[in-house]
C-alpha cells in the first residue's frame, strides 16, 4: 500500500441524497472531497424537458424497457435494468432494483414526498417487540430534520397528529391549495370514515426561500457556507405550478441533489466530482483502516485508485452493501466492516398496493387548471394506532395513503378504457364521452412499513459479474404476514373510500394480500443492508453511520436504516447524512483521521 | 439519427473540478439561456407546430442512446413499416373514430395514422404483437368491405364504413364472427385516442388548460366547487 499522503480528506461514493448531502456539509466546512459517481454528468438546468408535450416524444412519451417511467422521466442509463450491470434473484424472489447512472442519482426523478419519521418509528421494537430499535431517538434527529427542510425547501403544515411530527416554527413553506378531487376526498374521509386528510410535505418551493434568514441560521460563524447557501437559494425560483417534477426542474424549484446540494458544494472550491467512475471496492491498510477506493473509469475502462483519509459509501442501500461485500482482504475476508455478518442483511422496501375509481361528480367539470405542484397536495397519515395497539389489526405497522387524479395532462393511454363506459363509442359520441369522463378518475396508493426479517437480503452472486468486472448481487425476499395483511387492508380501505365518495372501483380489489402487494423493490424505497445499532455484534454501523470495525468508513445512505417506517425515506436519509457529516467533521478536527 | 452529433470523447462528461466550462458546455448554457426567458414571459409552450423539429437545442450531455436519449431534440430511432395503402386505410379509420367537429380537427390531420405506424414499428414486444393485430385487421377490413360491398374499405361510402364498424366497435356485444375484428378496432381506437389527445388540439378539446407557468397557485374556482357540491 502506498505510503504517500492521501489525495483527499474524504472520498464520497455516490451523488444522490446521501452523497450530495455529505459533500455539501463537508465542503462548506473546508473538507477536501472527491466524489465518485458511476453515471454521467447531468445538469437539470439545461437538460430538463420542461414543457414538451407527449406528442413531441417517441410513442407519445410512453414507457419502454429503456425508459420504464416514460420518455421524459429524469432517469439516465437506468431503470429496472442497467445495460451491462445485471443482478440475480433466488427462486421465488421477484425483487426489482431501480438504479440511475447519473449525477444526482435517483433524486432527479423522485416523488419529492418528505415525511419525517416520528417518535414511534425510532423505537418500534420497544413498542411491539418486532424488528429493531434505532440507536438514536427522534429528538436526536430533530435539529437535522429542521436544517434539512430549511435547506432544501419543503412545503407542508404542522397538524400535531400522532407520530406525525411537526417541524419547528417557520421551517416549512406554505402548502399549496388543494384541488377539487382532494377537497372532496378530504370531506368524505374526515366526515364519514374518520381518516385524517392533511397537507402533504413535499420538497418543492411553494415560494422562494428566505435567503437572508437561513444562511446565517444554518451556518453561524461560517461565512463560506453562508455565501454559497445564499447564492444557491437566490438562484432557485419558486414553483410555477406546471410540468411534472419527475422530469426534473430547470428552474430548481424542487429538490434534486444536482440543483440544491452539488452547486453550492462545488462553489466552495472544496469538491471535485468525477463522473463515469464505478467504484469496485474499498482498500484497507494493515491496520484495518480504509485507504481509498478502486474504481473503474468507464470511459477508458481502466481500474484506478483514489486515496483519502476517510471513505463514505453513499451509493444506495444495495450498491453500498455490494461494495462492502466486494471489499475482501485478509483482514476482512467476508467484506469490509462485515465482522457481524450483517452486511446485505435486513433489506426492506415499502409495502405498496393501490385501487382506482371513477367518480360521476367529476364528469363534465368546468375546465380549470389542476396541475398544481404535479405531486401530492394532501395525503392521509396512518390513523389506526389505537386499533393496532389494541390488537384489532392483523398487521403490526401502519401505512399512509397517497392519492391523486383530476384533469392532468393527457398522456399515452389517455381515454383508453372508454369503450366500456360507452358500449364501444366511436365518432362524435367518442369525443363527447372523452370530454365527459376526462378528469373523473382517481387512484389511491398505500405506502406501508415493512418489518425487517431474516429472509430479505442480498449477497454477492457466486456466478455474476458486471461489464466492469465487478461481482454482482443476488437478492432473496420473503414477505411476512404483516406486509401481506397490510396490503389487503389497504385494498379494503381504498374500496371503502371510493364507495363512500359515490364512485365505482375500476380495478380489482384483492382479498389476497400476496396479489395486492407490489413486487419487492418496486416502490424504490429499499433500505437496510448495513444497519446501525448500539451493539457491534448485531449491527454494522454506529448511530453516526460509522463502521464499528473500520474507524474511517461511513455508510450514511439508506443502508443504515434499522426500520422502514411508512414515511418515504429520502428526507430521513438526508437528515441522517447531515448528522453523520457533523460527527465526521468533529472527529476530523480532533485528529482522528490524521 | 443525429449523424453530426459529436461523439462522446474522453473527459467530455467529466465534472473535474468546478464545472469547468468548455466550448461545448458554453454552447449548451447559451442555448438553455435562450429558452428560459420565453418560459418566464408566459409564452405558450404548446404553440409550435408539432410536426416541426421540436427544438433547435441539442443536449450535448446526452449520449443519444435508448437509455439516454436527447430529450430536447427527440428522434424516433426505428424505421416505419406500414405500406401506403395501410396508412391510407388507417387514416380513414382514425377519422371515423375521431372526426372533425367544431371543437377540434379530425385525428388523421394530427397524424394519428402515422403515430400508429410509429407504434407498430417499434422494436418492443408489445408493439410487435400489436403490429400483427393491426396489419391483420386491415386485411380483414378490406376483405369484409369486399364481401359486403365489392370494394376496399377506404373506398366505401361513409354509411357503408359505419355499417361495418358498428359490428366490430364493442367486443362484449360483437357477434362471434366479429370478435377478432373487434379486438383490432379496440386497439385502433386506443391508439387513435392516445395520438389525438396528446396533442395541443386534443388537450384543448377536453379542456386541459395546464402546462403553463403561473405566478401563484389558487384554490379551485367557485363553479368547480359547486359542481361537486362543495362551497
Amino acid at each position: 500500500m502506498s505510503k504517500a499522503r492521501p489525495e483527499y480528506d474524504v472520498i464520497i461514493v455516490g451523488s444522490g441524497a446521501a452523497g450530495g448531502m455529505c459533500a455539501f456539509v463537508l465542503a462548506v466546512h473546508g473538507v477536501k472531497v472527491l466524489m465518485l459517481e458511476a453515471g454521467r454528468h447531468y445538469d437539470p438546468v439545461s437538460e430538463t424537458p420542461m414543457f414538451q408535450l407527449p406528442s413531441e416524444a417517441p410513442l407519445r412519451g410512453g414507457w419502454t424497457p429503456e425508459k420504464p417511467f416514460g420518455y421524459y422521466d429524469a432517469t439516465v442509463d437506468g431503470g429496472w435494468q442497467v445495460p451491462g450491470e445485471p443482478y440475480a434473484s433466488s427462486e421465488g424472489t421477484n425483487f426489482v432494483w431501480w438504479r440511475a447512472r447519473m449525477l444526482g442519482g435517483r433524486t432527479n426523478h423522485w416523488g419529492r414526498i418528505s415525511l419525517r419519521m416520528g417518535e414511534y418509528d425510532f423505537k418500534p421494537r420497544s413498542r411491539d417487540g418486532l424488528g429493531f430499535d434505532w440507536p438514536m431517538t427522534y429528538e436526536d434527529l430533530v435539529p437535522y430534520y429542521d436544517k434539512t427542510e430549511a435547506l432544501i425547501g419543503v412545503y407542508g403544515s404542522n397538524e400535531g397528529l400522532e407520530n406525525t411530527p411537526s417541524s419547528s416554527p417557520g421551517v416549512l413553506l406554505p402548502p399549496p391549495a388543494p384541488r377539487v378531487h382532494e377537497l372532496l376526498t378530504r370531506k368524505v374521509c374526515t366526515e364519514q370514515l374518520d381518516i385524517p386528510v392533511i397537507p402533504a410535505h413535499l420538497a418543492i418551493l411553494s415560494q422562494k426561500q428566505d435567503s437572508t434568514r437561513w444562511p446565517a441560521e444554518l451556518f453561524p460563524n461560517n461565512p463560506l457556507a453562508q455565501r454559497v447557501v445564499r447564492e444557491s437559494m437566490e438562484s432557485r425560483a419558486a414553483c410555477f405550478w406546471a410540468t411534472p417534477c419527475g422530469r426534473g426542474c430547470s428552474i430548481k424549484a424542487n429538490f434534486q441533489s444536482t440543483t440544491v446540494l452539488l452547486p453550492p458544494a462545488l462553489a466552495t472550491g472544496n469538491l471535485t466530482i468525477r463522473t463515469d467512475s464505478m467504484v469496485r471496492e474499498v482498500t484497507v491498510n494493515s491496520r484495518g483502516r480504509a485507504t481509498g477506493v478502486h474504481y473503474i473509469d468507464k470511459v477508458t475502462r481502466i481500474d484506478e485508485h483514489a486515496t483519502a483519509k476517510v471513505v463514505i459509501l453513499a451509493a444506495s442501500a444495495c450498491e453500498s452493501a455490494r461494495i462492502m461485500l466486494n471489499s475482501k482482504s485478509s483482514r476482512f475476508p467476508d467484506g469490509i466492516g462485515n465482522g457481524s455478518g450483517l452486511v446485505g442483511k435486513y433489506l426492506m422496501d415499502t409495502v405498496g398496493a393501490g385501487v382506482g375509481g371513477q367518480f360521476p361528480q367529476f364528469e363534465n367539470m368546468p375546465p380549470h387548471n389542476q396541475d398544481g405542484s404535479s405531486e401530492l397536495h394532501l395525503y392521509m397519515p396512518w390513523w389506526l394506532y389505537r386499533d393496532q395497539a389494541a390488537g384489532k389489526l392483523d398487521f403490526g405497522r401502519g401505512y399512509h395513503i397517497e392519492f391523486g387524479g383530476g384533469r392532468r395532462m393527457p398522456g399515452p393511454g389517455a381515454f383508453g378504457g372508454l369503450e366500456s363506459y360507452t358500449n364501444g363509442a366511436y365518432g362524435l359520441r367518442f369525443k363527447q364521452a372523452a370530454r365527459r369522463y376526462y378528469g373523473s378518475f382517481m387512484w389511491f396508493d398505500g405506502r406501508g412499513e415493512m418489518i425487517p426479517n431474516d429472509d430479505c437480503y442480498c449477497e454477492i452472486d457466486p456466478e455474476g459479474v458486471d461489464q466492469w468486472g465487478i461481482p454482482t448481487l443476488k437478492f432473496h425476499w420473503k414477505w411476512s404476514s404483516h406486509e401481506l395483511n397490510q396490503a389487503r387492508h389497504m385494498q379494503h380501505t381504498f374500496r371503502d373510500i371510493i364507495e363512500a365518495m359515490g364512485g365505482t372501483v375500476t380495478s380489482t380489489v384483492q382479498d389476497d394480500g400476496a396479489k395486492a402487494i407490489a413486487a419487492p423493490g418496486q416502490i424504490i424505497h429499499e433500505v437496510g443492508g448495513a444497519i446501525m445499532g448500539s451493539n457491534p455484534n448485531r449491527s454494522v454501523l454506529n448511530q453516526y453511520c460509522k463502521s464499528w470495525e473500520v474507524s474511517n468508513l461511513f455508510v450514511p445512505d439508506g443502508a443504515c436504516f434499522v426500520s422502514n417506517a411508512d414515511k418515504n425515506p429520502t428526507l430521513s436519509i438526508m437528515a441522517i447524512a447531515w448528522r453523520a457529516s457533523d460527527y465526521l467533521i468533529k472527529q476530523m478536527n480532533q485528529g482522528m483521521f490524521a | 439519427m443525429n449523424d453530426d452529433r459529436p461523439s462522446r470523447t474522453e473527459g467530455e462528461s467529466r465534472v473535474e473540478g468546478k464545472f469547468q466550462i468548455d466550448r461545448r458546455t458554453a454552447l449548451k448554457v447559451i442555448a438553455a439561456a435562450a429558452v428560459v426567458p420565453a418560459v418566464f414571459s408566459g409564452c405558450e409552450p404548446g404553440e409550435s407546430d408539432p410536426a416541426a423539429p421540436v427544438s433547435p437545442m441539442r443536449n450535448l450531455l446526452a449520449a443519444g442512446t435508448p437509455t439516454d436519449p436527447d430529450l430536447l431534440a427527440t428522434v424516433i430511432p426505428w424505421d416505419r413499416s406500414l405500406t401506403k395503402h395501410e396508412l391510407a386505410t388507417l387514416a380513414v379509420l382514425c377519422d371515423l373514430i375521431i372526426p372533425a367537429d367544431k371543437h377540434s380537427p379530425a385525428a388523421s390531420s394530427l397524424g394519428a395514422h402515422e403515430f400508429i405506424d410509429e407504434w407498430v414499428s417499434a422494436p418492443y414486444e408489445g408493439m410487435q404483437k400489436d403490429k400483427v393485430l393491426v396489419r391483420g385487421g386491415i386485411v380483414w377490413l378490406d376483405g369484409e368491405a369486399n364481401r359486403r360491398f365489392g370494394g376496399r374499405f377506404r373506398e366505401l361510402t361513409a354509411a357503408q364504413m359505419v355499417e361495418i364498424c358498428d359490428d366490430i366497435c364493442y367486443g362484449p356485444d360483437a357477434a362471434p364472427e366479429y370478435q377478432a375484428a373487434s379486438r383490432f378496432f379496440d386497439k385502433i381506437r386506443d391508439l387513435t385516442a392516445t395520438a389525438f389527445y396528446t396533442t395541443k388540439e386534443g388537450m384543448a378539446d377536453v379542456g386541459y388548460v395546464g402546462n403553463v407557468p403561473l405566478p401563484r397557485w389558487d384554490p379551485p374556482p367557485p363553479e368547480a366547487l359547486r359542481h361537486v357540491g362543495l362551497s
